[in-house]
């Protein structure tokens, strides 16, 4: 199997061999963000502690990105001949709702509601011939 | 109503794509055509305000309209820039500090979706996750938003394609506008799906132009014009925890109302007047969705009853509140920086009783003008006559 490596390592853990997404805790109020932020947004204290996210959660809201994005800053295939639309949704995890890429793609199989699971998708091959992964949740029923 | 502030001129360079004229130049013959419409020249102003996103800073403007030491200061607020430009002309003359001055706007973008080289989330010195991952682009906020505020208040998609078709109808009354071919709502549903429920032709783009109204007290208004429009409130506000905002990486689970119902409330009350007072709106329609969710949010229906609403043609020039009569965003294309003030400018014709052929009927009286920007930033003017 090729090397997987992380896109970022300040949003997505993959060392322990199953993808975990990092965000931040504030000591004072107790409010998440994704990702760890130096000042909490709701109550503005400043002690914020790194955090590991649930990995499983719902469907909030989402779209089909269905053109090409552009590069800078997309780093995946934006060749508009083989470039293929992916799902692009919020989901609703334990601590806070997050902005991922969705596995699926087609409108009449994406519900706002359904479960939805952790995993990766390869963005682009490194020098080194590593698959860089970004974050993505995939439908588990 | 307060009734302190007056706009005594307007001007604009059309809306489009203009090789060879610099953004800058566009919102300089803006400037001109603002003096002319109010019969003074640059040498009069006391102060400037402008506002541009890529086409340099409006302050250097000067050396092609003239080095009379006024003070210029340029201001950005994303897509709601406009608004900031006036907001804080408003503001110098309402506090006394000038009796007149000219707020201006302009831009001048590439084509395609806006998009920005730099990382809008912190990265840590590693890659760009977040728009390296393909999340960092306005229309997927645009898309997520609507899809979601369709099955929570059984919004169609043809009436997100009917808000598109009376766009480019309007559109095609207004001589400055970009796009002046009238699109069918078949022809807006069949065009290409870029950001599901979202097509094509309903959403705006990237443009270039240039807009600059001329402001000043109101008691010396008849000294410039015989139809003062009298600007009674112009205000900004930002994003408050738990609303949903173009290019947020998270939410929280608590949700809260968006910056557009803050500004539309605070400068209802800044007018002493309500939203059924509204004779003609402009809302930002950065796409048809955004229209149909900003009419509820700046407070003119319940959500959902925009279905009907629109169904009923009474958001079209001759309905009971005719939006976005020069064809908005979605007609004349976003130039960032002067977008808010093309909304206002098209409400001065209005009131003045001279929007030609898309002019409102039944002589209107007050007008609205909303704008909206990332990272969560809102912009409304009320103007009466």
């Amino acid at each position: 199997m090729t090397q997987q490596v992380s896109i970022n390592t300040f949003v997505l853990d993959i060392s322990s061999g199953e993808p975990q997404l990092l965000g931040g805790k504030c000591k004072a109020c107790g409010n998440y963000t994704f990702p760890i932020s130096a000042g909490c947004p709701k109550c503005a204290a400043t002690d914020m502690e790194k955090t590991r996210l649930g990995t499983a959660g719902t469907l909030w809201a989402w779209t089909v990105q269905g053109f090409p994005p552009k590069t800078p800053p997309y780093l995946g295939d934006n060749d508009s001949k083989s470039f293929k639309p992916f799902g692009v949704g919020y989901v609703e995890l334990p601590e806070v709702i997050v902005e991922a890429r969705l596995t699926e793609s087609e409108p009449a199989k994406l519900k706002e509601g359904m479960p939805l699971a952790l995993t990766l998708e390869t963005l682009f091959q490194d020098e080194q011939g590593r698959d860089v992964v970004t974050f993505a949740f995939r439908p588990t029923e | 109503m307060n009734r302190d502030v007056a706009i005594v001129g307007i001007g604009m360079h059309p809306f489009g794509r203009h090789e060879g004229v610099s953004g800058m130049e566009q919102g300089a013959h803006a400037v001109r055509e603002a003096c002319k419409d109010a019969g003074i020249t640059w040498q009069d102003l006391q102060f400037a305000v402008g506002g541009s996103h890529s086409a340099g800073n409006p302050d250097t403007m000067v050396s092609m309209l003239g080095l009379t030491g006024l003070q210029f200061v340029n201001v950005m607020n994303g897509c709601a820039t406009g608004g900031t430009a006036l907001s804080t002309a408003y503001n110098t003359i309402k506090a006394g500090m000038s009796d007149i001055g000219i707020a201006i706007g302009f831009d001048k973008h590439p084509r395609g979706a806006f998009a920005s080289d730099k990382p809008t989330h912190e990265v840590d010195g590693g890659l760009d996750w977040y728009g390296g991952s393909g999340m960092a682009i306005n229309p997927q906020f645009f898309a997520i938003k609507i899809n979601r505020y369709m099955q929570k208040h059984g919004i169609s998609h043809q009436t997100l394609a009917r808000v598109a078709a009376k766009a480019t109808r309007n559109g095609s009354m207004n001589p400055m506008a970009w796009r002046k071919q009238p699109f069918t709502e078949d022809q807006v549903l069949q065009s290409q799906m870029l950001a599901y429920p979202l097509t094509q032709y309903m959403f705006c783009s990237p443009g270039e132009g240039g807009v600059a109204l001329i402001l000043c007290r109101a008691d010396q208004a008849h000294k410039y014009t015989k139809t003062p429009i009298y600007l009674n409130a112009a205000v900004m506000r930002s994003r408050r925890f738990g609303s949903f905002e173009v290019k947020a990486s998270w939410l929280p689970k608590e949700e809260d109302v968006g910056p557009t119902v803050d500004a539309a409330k605070a400068a209802f009350e800044l007018a002493g007047i309500g939203p059924e007072d509204v004779d003609v709106a402009q809302l930002q329609d950065t796409e048809s969705g955004a229209e149909i969710m900003h009419m509820s949010e700046n407070g003119f229906c319940e959500d959902g009853e925009q279905e009907f609403m629109i169904e009923r043609g009474e958001t079209e020039i001759n309905g009971r509140l005719p939006i976005n009569t020069d064809g908005g965003c979605i007609a004349n294309g976003e130039p960032i920086g002067a977008s808010g003030l093309r909304q206002v400018y098209e409400n001065v014709l209005q009131l003045r009783g001279s929007a030609g052929p898309r002019q409102v009927p039944d002589d209107p009286k007050v007008a609205y003008t909303h704008v909206y920007g990332a990272p969560g930033i809102s912009g409304v003017t009320i103007l009466s006559r």
